[in-house]
């Protein structure tokens, strides 16, 4: 008995300690959830109608999902990690189906899930900000996309950005920066709308 | 000087987001804050605008992360597809790289507004609309470029006149090889056309004729572009057909310009409420099918998808081959230089038994078609 629940802890504890790793991009963790994981997405999709292609696409989009959650401080584990990303490959994996005008497929699975509409929802919005987001700064040209993702993405300061892009001063630098942001945030904006 | 001013501003606003100021400067930069409605819009926005920006990196990141760890255990021999070869797909296009934009259109609760075009079932009061919904696709979408949320399409660049605005689409096939097609006059909100093949090329069309009565309409592509076609793989079929008949459908019920393959039946000899002019058939059918053509195992349309039964799932309409002859013929009486129609009366080259095979050769012959004012 004690020797039992002293696995559960454990398990619980490795779990713990995956899902943080994850939330610190630590590249172990997420190899382990690969490792672990995968396999199992892959054989439920490569047997529901889909490729080997279709599942790392739909486990890279658990993954995000999963990524997304654990980032929230809100975040708690109700489930273990299998039946979360497999909840979740499960949903999205159906909709694709009915999408591609498959309905009514009963999926064979034997895996345990949860309800993860609420998951997803949080995703889809996220991943529609991200498309504008990636559309906004793929029109921007350059230098002004390399300038603004060395900036806000690779969080890189105003002195190095002005080395990397030959201004004779961060000045310069800056009000380069200035103009290509304005340009983002316009077409950024153009297609975003807040509320409603 | 104007400018330097916008840039301090800009650089406070984002400092003091940021945390970074000090808190006498913070408690001065919240009273000019509170003093100046423009520069609070200023900071509400740029901190939306961060918020989505950190969002954005964090995203990239870690997809960037995913990716190269698949990668490398996926090059490490971690996994491999269980087997190749067992494709029972029933579907022509899968999504060999998903394309995440895909999701865009799924996406919940008004809380982006699109700009891309949206599938939205289109009710129309005419056809007792609280019953049957017509397949087009409404479309809402401001600027030509943006007609297609698949990268595809974005980087081609589009026929579409300056300042046009699409309003609805569907699907439509080829019936004669100068380039006349078939589609749903529902499908046509708009008085210009353009045609999309199955591989993305954009075609200009011309509405040549319309009946809204029974739902059809005739398109010509006018572009020198088009490469003609020598011959259509199928066969317009002019008797009625079986109760029962095994069929399937070709169209562009998705936002992108993937072709999707359904199969089904044909379940009643009449249409909605017994219109002798249609069937009905039992098939999956979505917004953006309209149009579309249906086939017979020996390649033979023997029908035009148009509406489908709101209550029941699976139950679609379809408008009888015949009714394309008649059309035909209406069109030639009305305007005599498309006397030149012929069209595919007879069985030509494919009366291959191989689903495959046939759609293969099929779906360079269904368009993606879009109107637009």
């Amino acid at each position: 008995m004690t020797y039992l629940s002293i696995n559960i802890l454990k398990a619980e504890y490795n779990e713990i300690a995956l899902l943080k790793g994850l939330a610190n991009n630590d590249s172990k963790a997420v190899e382990t959830l690969y490792k672990n994981h995968f396999s199992t997405i892959q054989h439920f999709i490569e047997n529901n109608n889909g490729s080997f292609d279709d599942a790392r696409d739909v486990f890279q989009e658990a993954m995000i999902t999963l990524y997304e959650k654990v980032q929230s401080e809100s975040f708690t584990l109700t489930c273990q990690i299998k039946t979360y990303l497999f909840s979740i490959c499960k949903h999205l994996w159906l909709k694709r189906l009915q999408q591609m005008g498959k309905y009514s497929t009963p999926l064979s699975t034997q895996e345990e899930s949860i309800s993860v509409e609420t998951d997803i929802e949080a995703f889809e919005k996220k991943d529609a900000a991200y498309a504008i987001m990636d559309r906004a700064l793929n029109s921007l040209g350059e230098p002004c996309k390399s300038l603004l993702e060395g900036y806000y993405l690779n969080k890189k300061g105003m002195q190095e950005l002005a080395a990397e892009f030959g201004y004779t001063n961060s000045d310069n630098a800056k009000n380069q920066k200035y103009k290509c942001l304005m340009r983002l945030k316009k077409l950024f904006f153009s297609q975003y709308n807040i509320g409603d | 000087m104007k400018q330097l001013d916008d840039i301090q501003l800009l650089e406070a606003i984002e400092r003091y987001l940021a945390g970074e100021m000090s808190a006498s400067e913070a408690a001065q930069f919240e009273t000019i804050r509170k003093q100046t409605p423009e520069i609070d819009q200023m900071v509400v926005e740029h901190d939306m605008f961060l918020l989505e920006m950190g969002n954005y990196a964090n995203r990239k990141n870690f997809s960037k992360l995913s990716t190269e760890t698949f990668n490398n255990l996926y090059n490490a021999g971690e996994w491999a597809p269980i087997d190749e070869q067992t494709t029972k797909f029933k579907v022509i296009q899968l999504w060999t790289k998903y394309k995440k934009v895909t999701a865009i259109a799924a996406t919940v609760g008004g809380f982006i507004a699109l700009f891309t075009s949206t599938l939205v079932m289109y009710f129309s009061p005419s056809l007792n609309g609280s019953q049957v919904l017509q397949l087009s696709k409404a479309i809402e979408v401001i600027k030509k470029n943006q007609q297609v949320q698949g990268h595809i399409l974005n980087e081609v660049k589009t026929k579409l006149p300056e300042n046009a605005k699409l309003l609805s689409g569907g699907s439509g096939f080829l019936i004669d090889t100068k380039g006349y097609i078939i589609t749903n006059a529902h499908v046509l909100k708009g008085n210009g056309a353009i045609v999309i093949n199955s591989l993305g090329q954009e075609l200009n069309a011309t509405i040549v004729y319309a009946d809204k009565s029974v739902d059809l309409a005739l398109l010509k592509i006018i572009d020198s572009d088009f490469n003609q076609p020598k011959s259509i793989p199928y066969s317009i079929r002019k008797k009625a057909t079986e109760l029962g008949e095994e069929i399937y459908t070709l169209g562009y019920p998705r936002n992108d310009n993937d072709i999707v393959y359904g199969k089904g039946y044909l379940s009643a000899q009449s249409g909605f409420e017994g219109d002798s002019n249609a069937y009905q058939i039992q098939i999956s059918a979505n917004p953006g099918y309209s149009g579309a053509p249906i086939f017979n195992n020996n390649a033979e349309i023997i029908g035009i998808i148009n509406t489908r039964q709101k209550q029941a799932e699976g139950v679609a309409f379809a408008i009888k081959s015949s009714k394309i002859f008649d059309l035909i013929e209406a069109a030639q009486n009305e305007q005599s230089n498309e006397k030149a129609v012929h069209i595919a009366k007879s069985m030509s080259t494919s009366k291959s038994s191989d689903r495959k095979k046939q759609i293969g050769e099929m779906k360079n012959f269904i368009f993606n078609i879009r109107s637009y004012n």
